[in-house]
């Protein structure tokens, strides 16, 4: 029997198509671990088995009958709890959908089924969004797969645990300001945010309409890109979507980075865990060894970030919570959770009469600031490479008292989503002796910053890198 | 900006939520030190600046209003805690009592 736990999509891929492994065999074998490892880490709010199995069967049938098939068929994936599923619960990681079961798929959910990937189960992450650890799901924390004291990073916490435990090949997240990047960052993993309005976000559970991204989180990248084939594209029912996608994003993955110019914000490496630090400069150094040219960019008004984003964001979010009321579906406002209060009653605030010129108009034109700092920088580099987390992953319970500690987790990743740009988290090496129950170290990541639309570029850096570092082969013993 | 004080009673009338005393009061303190954070973009030049519209420069996205078929009846009410005749049931709004 194949042992599946250390596999990537592309791997599976090869033994699906080669008919060495059937994608039922494949499904039951992640079922389990993802069954199994769930009491540990929590990275589960359901687990659909039945539904599983009988999309791996049909997709059996289609193998056996010589189908031709996308390299997605059989891959048994993850979905973040804040995706619509048909028939499938769908919480939020809130008590208020504690019941609420979606008569339809979201675009996304949509799209991997109809290529014939296995959705296994709905991942955990901090209700509605609102989060940098997963610790505020009303069902519970996650657990880090690398070290089961501390977080995996949030929103898609749940997401995160579950691709670096081996409980799923890939898993779908969002990030409207951290949310695929942190976990990602803090669980060794390789996590799109891709530019806004390149993936749809229809049937995605609302979070800040004008920040969110609909991205996910696999093992290398060329997993990544291979998702994201499937994901992108102009959506009928969202209409923030643009057709700006590459018709194949693995087709010049391997293009390598000579001579392309990488910028480092100066503004990224001041207040920085010095460890960190110097993992993300040595990436910088394997790049250049590779034909990189490295050069300072400054992108000024970076320090400004987090104060621009909790304004706009808990504004919005007090607009897109207003809909539950418990009459259509759900339960009532009683059931919201003490992070989602807290957002509703700022951003409630932010907006009210008299107020909405002093933040949420200023901080709208902060940002544009922030935005013109990016294509500022872009002239002059092709990338910016910085990095994804101030600190290592966190002990459960060590900033949950303190929102605006936990706040400022944020610090490196909320400026790209203001900005609308892409970045891609990719791992760059382990801090070791800190992490008792994995053996392997706490993974480090860096961002890969783009202009608008510039995935395939982030793509082709990202594997440079990774080939020469392989990072994603140190998984956690569980 | 205005000096960072909430008036959390009112702000969740508006809002809608309900917060017991004990919540109040640990809100409050926690929203006037965010709200006092925030203050630093006062630091921040907007003159002249105009606030940003589309992130990606899109502009009046229309469509051709097309009529399809969407959910049936019985399935957008399934999720409903209270239906009534094909309906959406609450409570009432306006009784007889209810003052003009």
């Amino acid at each position: 029997m194949i042992n599946t736990q250390k596999l990537t999509i592309q791997e599976a891929s090869k033994l699906i198509a080669e008919k060495k492994i059937s994608a039922v065999e494949i499904t039951q074998s992640f079922l389990e671990r993802a069954k199994k490892l769930n009491a540990k880490l929590n990275s589960f709010i359901t687990i659909c088995s039945d539904e599983a199995l009988k999309q791996a069967k049909k997709i059996d049938e289609l193998i056996s009958d010589n189908q031709r098939l996308s390299p997605l068929a059989g891959i048994p994936i993850a979905v973040k709890d804040l995706f619509s599923t048909k028939g499938i619960k769908t919480t939020a990681g809130s008590k208020v959908l504690e019941n609420y079961v979606p008569a339809y798929s979201a675009t996304v959910v949509k799209k991997l089924l109809d290529e014939n990937v296995i959705c296994i189960g709905k991942t955990n992450l901090d209700a509605w969004g609102h989060g940098s650890s997963g610790e505020n799901s009303d069902f519970g924390p996650t657990k880090n797969p690398y070290d089961l004291e501390r977080v995996p990073g949030g929103s898609s916490s749940g997401s995160g645990a579950a691709v670096a435990a081996g409980q799923c090949l890939a898993a779908t997240g969002t990030d409207t300001g951290s949310s695929v990047r942190l976990p990602a960052a803090f669980c060794n993993l390789v996590g799109l945010k891709p530019t806004y309005g390149l993936v749809s976000r229809s049937g995605v559970i609302a979070m800040a309409s004008s920040l969110d991204s609909i991205g996910h989180l696999t093992k290398t990248v060329y997993d990544n890109a291979l998702v994201l084939n499937t994901t992108a594209g102009k959506d009928f029912f969202d209409s923030t979507t643009q057709e700006k996608k590459v018709g194949d994003y693995t087709k010049n993955i391997n293009r390598g980075v000579k001579n392309l110019k990488i910028g480092l914000p100066k503004e990224y490496f001041g207040n920085l865990d010095k460890d960190i630090k110097e993992k993300t400069l040595a990436a910088v150094k394997v790049l250049e060894k590779l034909g990189a040219k490295i050069e300072e960019v400054s992108l000024p008004h970076t320090k400004y970030g987090v104060a621009t984003y909790y304004i706009i964001q808990p504004s919005e979010v007090s607009s897109n919570l207003a809909r539950y009321d418990g009459i259509r579906f759900g339960f009532g406002r009683e059931n919201f959770g003490e992070e989602a209060k807290r957002r509703i009653i700022l951003g409630t605030y932010t907006l009210s009469a008299g107020y909405y010129d002093a933040y949420y108009l200023k901080a709208m034109k902060v940002r544009r600031l922030i935005k013109e700092d990016f294509e500022k920088a872009h002239k002059k580099v092709d990338v910016i490479i910085c990095p994804t987390s101030p600190t290592l992953p966190f002990k459960i319970g060590e900033k949950s008292d303190d929102p605006l500690k936990m706040y400022l987790s944020d610090i490196f990743v909320v400026n790209q989503n203001l900005a609308g740009v892409p970045s891609l988290n990719v791992p760059c090496g382990f801090i070791d002796n800190l992490s008792k129950s994995s053996g392997v170290g706490l993974p480090v990541g860096m961002q890969i910053v783009g202009p608008h639309f510039s995935e395939e570029l982030l793509y082709q850096v990202g594997y440079a890198y990774e080939q020469e570092t392989k990072f994603y082969e140190r998984r956690p013993e569980l | 900006m205005p000096k960072a004080k909430i008036d959390i009673e009112h702000v969740a009338k508006l809002a809608v939520l309900k917060l017991s005393a004990e919540q109040q009061r640990k809100l409050e303190k926690q929203l006037t030190e965010i709200l006092s954070y925030i203050g630093q973009l006062e630091e921040v030049n907007t003159k002249n600046i105009e606030p940003i519209g589309q992130i990606t420069g899109l502009e009046n996205v229309t469509r051709d209003d097309q009529s399809a078929p969407s959910l049936s009846q019985e399935t957008a009410l399934k999720n409903a805690p209270r239906f009534y005749n094909g309906y959406f049931e609450v409570d009432a709004v306006f009784t007889e009592n209810s003052p003009e």
